[in-house]
Order: structure tokens, then sequence, then C-alpha cells
């Protein structure tokens, strides 16, 4: 954000204490399950110890489920900060405009077309999936463009569009899971609300991947996002191709969604409130990418954590979680928003 | 002779289908402030977005300092060259400090985004124009006068010596018009800037300008001091108006009083 203000501290503490809650989150994300472990187990089997099953279930089932799920975050929470800067608008994130559901959409068409019930190994699944997603949130991304011109992209249009769109994605993915007979349950769950349930590394290689490439290039990009607010005479004034930079960190922001989508499936809610949620911690003008990035990481573990544990024995996808603390929170936006237009 | 640093070599520029500039040639004088002025529809805010690259040039060229302005790198441009376009828009909400802030965007990087030469300069834009009381104010609820030259601190703080103004006194009552003509003028004096400003007011351009470019059609029709431009011949003859010219009792520049315009069965 450009120019000098208070609230600079401000805005620096809030992806601190962020990553302390995250930290926090992680942690009891380890230790908490079936197999009891306690903070000496985890220390053990880090460095180097502990028994077969201790190894096992922290190493190939706990730790990444936490890691993809604070990097799958962290990616929906930058890419929500800058699809909605780009559109000025809150509700302009990539579940709302259908763009995560399309990402889901590409997945399951290659897992259907490789035949595999219910999943891909090998390369299919460590490249060939979070391509299929890239491609789906493209395509999707660019019909919603499509549909929404009317000399030039209106925010509110977009977004009734987008709302569309999304619903034709999600009946898409139930269809490609039908044909494709995928019988197992917990996978198919990934696909439609999106779930940590059984991510292991290999799922979580190409939102890392991502993020490593695509991050810096969201930081870099979105030092311009303030002076893309102006009118296009006035940004290439100040040294900005409007249309070309827009371009460009929303291409960024529908990568970031795919990779995300292709880890841990559509989970929606957290590109859509992290952003404001950040934003009106910060006190900014604009949804913090990085705030953004770690408000999203704590938002998915602690969705993941909570789905985990608050039921007893029974396991909820984290997607569950984080749609119903998100559905009445855009139900109040499109309220607000209509309200707005019609004045 | 030293080149001057921004000029225009056969230019042609237009909308569409339509050519609005057809084999333009124009040398902006250094350390001076130059006016534009031409009848409506003449091409001066053509010219001047072309000049600033905010149109690319069918054929022709813009050169700064040498180069083709539209094939430099627009950040580069961004901290040699200012545009002020003729009516800018900015985001809902954003205060007068904020809008001169991004002032500083050309000189900024995404690792290094604020510094006490950003801090110095938008303090000193504010300055000279007058706007330092008004910093915290949101832009929106601003008058005309006052909102015209929070514009103008931003394209100071830019601190570019090459400065292009879109009819920066529009909207602006006869004293406000000063005010804006007062603040260019000490750009010249005090800074040593480099200003082109279109101007609708001949008798205000006349007293301000160090030089005035006339256009008519697409073309530079006349240039050079405003007592040597002024005439009553080039009023008839581009503006279309029957006018005497006598000097303006106060700055002793050529001032227009109309008579009539010109019967078209001339």
């Amino acid at each position: 954000m450009n120019g000098p203000r208070p609230a600079r501290l401000r805005s620096a503490a809030v992806p601190a204490i962020a990553v302390g809650g995250l930290a926090i989150v992680a942690a009891l994300s380890v230790r908490i399950g079936d197999l009891p472990t306690s903070v000496g187990d985890i220390l053990r089997v880090l460095s180097g110890g502990g028994d077969e099953t201790q190894r096992y279930v922290l190493l190939a089932l706990r730790l990444p489920r936490v890691l993809i799920g604070a990097f799958a975050g962290a990616a929906f929470g930058v890419s929500g900060a800058l699809t909605q800067s780009i559109a000025r608008n809150p509700l302009a994130s990539p579940d709302v405009l259908g763009v995560t559901p399309g990402a889901a959409a590409g997945a399951v068409g290659v897992i259907v077309g490789a035949g595999e019930y219910g999943g891909v190994a090998g390369p299919a699944s460590t490249v060939g999936l979070p391509l299929a997603a890239l491609a789906g949130g493209l395509l999707t991304a660019a019909a919603i463009y499509l549909l929404a011109w009317r000399r030039g992209v209106d925010g509110y249009r977009l977004v009734l569009v987008g709302i569309g769109v999304q619903a034709f994605m999600m009946n898409l993915t139930y269809w490609l899971l039908t044909v494709g007979d995928v019988a197992d349950a917990g996978r198919a769950m990934v696909w439609i609300t999106g779930s940590l349930d059984g991510r292991g590394w290999t799922d979580a290689v190409p939102v890392a991947v991502a993020l490593c490439v695509l991050l810096p290039l969201a930081v870099i990009g979105g030092s311009a996002l303030g002076v893309l607010q102006f009118d296009e005479d006035t940004a290439r004034n100040l040294g900005v191709r409007i249309q070309l930079c827009r371009a460009a960190l929303f291409l960024v922001a529908v990568a970031l969604a795919a990779a995300a989508t292709s880890a841990v499936g559509p989970v929606s809610f957290v590109a859509l409130a992290t952003p404001q949620i950040a934003l009106r911690l910060a006190g900014v003008a604009r949804p913090p990418l990085i705030g953004s990035a770690v408000l999203g990481a704590l938002l998915v573990t602690s969705s993941d954590l909570f789905a985990r544990v608050a039921f007893g024995g029974v396991e909820v996808p984290a997607g569950v979680i984080t749609a119903v603390l998100g559905a009445p929170y855009l139900m109040f936006l499109i309220t607000r928003q209509r309200r707005k237009a019609h004045v | 002779m030293k080149r001057p640093r921004l000029r225009a070599e056969s230019l042609h520029v237009g909308y569409g289908e339509t050519p609005v500039i057809e084999g333009l040639d124009l040398e902006v004088l250094d350390d001076a402030v130059t006016a534009v002025i031409g009848p409506n529809g003449s091409g001066k805010s053509t010219l001047l977005r072309a000049m600033g690259r905010l149109l690319a040039p069918r054929r022709g060229q813009v050169l700064l300092d040498g180069k083709r302005i539209d094939r430099m790198p627009t950040r580069e441009v961004a901290t040699l060259l200012g545009v002020l376009p003729q009516t800018p828009r900015a985001p809902d909400g954003l205060t007068v400090a904020e809008l001169v802030a991004h002032g500083r965007h050309p000189h900024q990087a995404w690792y290094r985004r604020w510094s006490t030469d950003d801090d110095e300069s938008v303090a000193a834009a504010l300055r000279m124009t007058g706007m330092t009381d008004l910093a915290g104010r949101v832009l929106d609820q601003l008058s005309g006068g006052q909102r015209q030259r929070a514009w103008i601190s931003m394209a100071l703080a830019q601190g570019t010596e090459l400065l292009l103004l879109d009819e920066p006194t529009t909207y602006l009552d006869l004293a406000h018009q000063v005010e804006v003509l007062e603040l260019v003028r000490r750009l010249r004096t005090d800074l040593g800037r480099t200003v082109v400003m279109v101007l609708h007011d001949l008798n205000l351009a006349a007293r301000y300008a160090d030089r005035m470019v006339v256009l008519g059609d697409g073309s530079v029709v006349a240039q050079g001091a405003p007592h040597e431009v002024l005439t009553e011949d080039l009023l008839r003859e581009v503006f279309d108006l029957e006018a005497r010219v006598i000097s303006d009792p106060v700055a002793g520049t050529p001032l227009v009083v109309p008579v009539s315009p010109r019967t078209r069965a001339h």
C-alpha cells in the first residue's frame, strides 16, 4: 500500500499474530487424533525417533495434512485478495465466480478420464491433475468474462454470471463423478465440498510449487494494485499499463485458486472472506496479500481441525465447515450490494 | 543547439477510422511554459495524449530525449514526464494525501515501497499547491478548484521535469483559474520545469505562456511568443472570430476582445 500511515504497524501485526495462531493450530492438528501423541512423541519423531506407528501417523498422515491445508489456504487467500482488488468488489472471489468449482471439474475430468476409480497415481496425479485444474479454472474464468461482457465488465454483473457458472460447474462435477463411477465417498467429497481427508505428500507438492512461484509474482505485481484503481490514463501516467497488469494478476489469481483446488478441492468461503477479514483487521483500503495468505492458511487448518475433532467419531470435510461459515456471509454481501445497486 | 527534450515528428494520430492529427511536427521548448490553443476539435487533447504516450501514433513518432516514447518502458517515462488528463478519476474515499502519495509510484519498487524522499516530495507538492491543510480530506468532498489542485499536487509529487496538463483550468471560476496558472508559472520560474498545457482561454494563455502553439485541423498553424502569434488575422482565419487584439493593461500581453463571429458568407 502506498503512503505513510500509522496503520503500517497494525498491518504488520496482523500477519504476525495470525502466524502465531497458525503455529498453535498446526501443533494441535499434529497432536490430536485417534493415536494419542504427546509433545514429546512429536519432537522424538521429528528428530528421527519414535516407533513405527507413531512415525507413520505423524509423518505420513497428520503432518502433510496440516501443511497441505496451510498451503491451500494461503493460495486461496491470496487469490481472493487479488480478484477482489482487481474487480473492486468484495464478492469477486474465485469460489463465488465459479473458478474454484471449475478447477475441481477439470481435476475430476482427469480422474474419470484416467479410468481409475476415485484416484490417480504417478505423473497423472502430480502434473496432470494440477494442470487439468488450471485448465478448468482458466476456461471457467474465460467463460464468465465472455458472458458478463457488455462493452466492458461491470462488477455486479460479473458476480451474478459467476454465481450461475459456479452452479453449473458444481453440477458438472457431480455428473463426472457419477459417470466415472467414483465409488469412494471420501474421494468424491474432496471434489464436491473440498476436504483434507487422506491428502498426502504427493497432493501437497503442486500447491507448494505454485505458491513458491506465484506468491512472489503476486507481491511484485500487487505493488501496482493501488494504481489499478485509477482511470486508464492516470495509471499509464504513473507507469502502469492497466489492462496488461490486470490480466496478469488475474491469471496469477486463477492459477493460485486452481493449484489450491487440485490439492484440497473447492473449499469455499476462504478466498471470499479472508481478504475482507485481513483488510478490516489491518485497517487498510485494499485486501493485504500477505495478511490474506496467513489468515487463509489459519482458516483452512483450523476448519480441518474442527471438522476432525468436534463431532466425536464422525469426521466432517473441512469444506463443510467453511461452507457453513460462508453461506450467511455470502448472503449478507449479496443483499448489501443489491441495495447499493438499487439506490 | 541542443535538441529539445520532447518533440513530435510527422505525427499521425486518430481514434478508430477518424484521423485527428495528420503530419504534425512540434518541438517543445525546454524550461518554458507552452500553451496549446485552437478551436474545438482541432486536436489539442489528442496531441497532448500522444505526446504523453497515452495514445499510440499511427505514423510518425514522439521523441523523449531522442528515444521513441512509445518504445520506452512506461514506468521509465513516468519518472521523466507527467501527464494530467482532462478528467482523471480516483477511487472512492481517497484522501488528498493518499492521492498525492500515488504520484510517487514510479519511483518505488515492490521491495521499496516508501522512503523519506517520498515523504518530502509529497509534503513539498502539497505546500506548493496550498493543499497541506486539506491533506486529510476525502477528494469527493472538495470543491472543483481544490480537487484540481490536489491532482496537480500528485503530478508535482511525481517529480518529473516535463509536465503535460490537459485543460488544468476546466470547471474553475476565474479566480481559481488564475490561481492554477500562477502555480504553473512558478513551476517554471522556481523549479525550472517544462510545461505544456492545453487552454481554452486565449487571454489567460497569452498571459501565462512563454510560447503558444496554435492548432487548426490537426496541424500546427502558428507558434511563437504570444504577441507574435495572437493576431487579428490569426483569430479570423483559425478561430473564425472577428476581434480586436489590444495590450493587456496589467501584463502587457495580447488581449483578445471579440467583435463578432465572422459571417460564413466571407
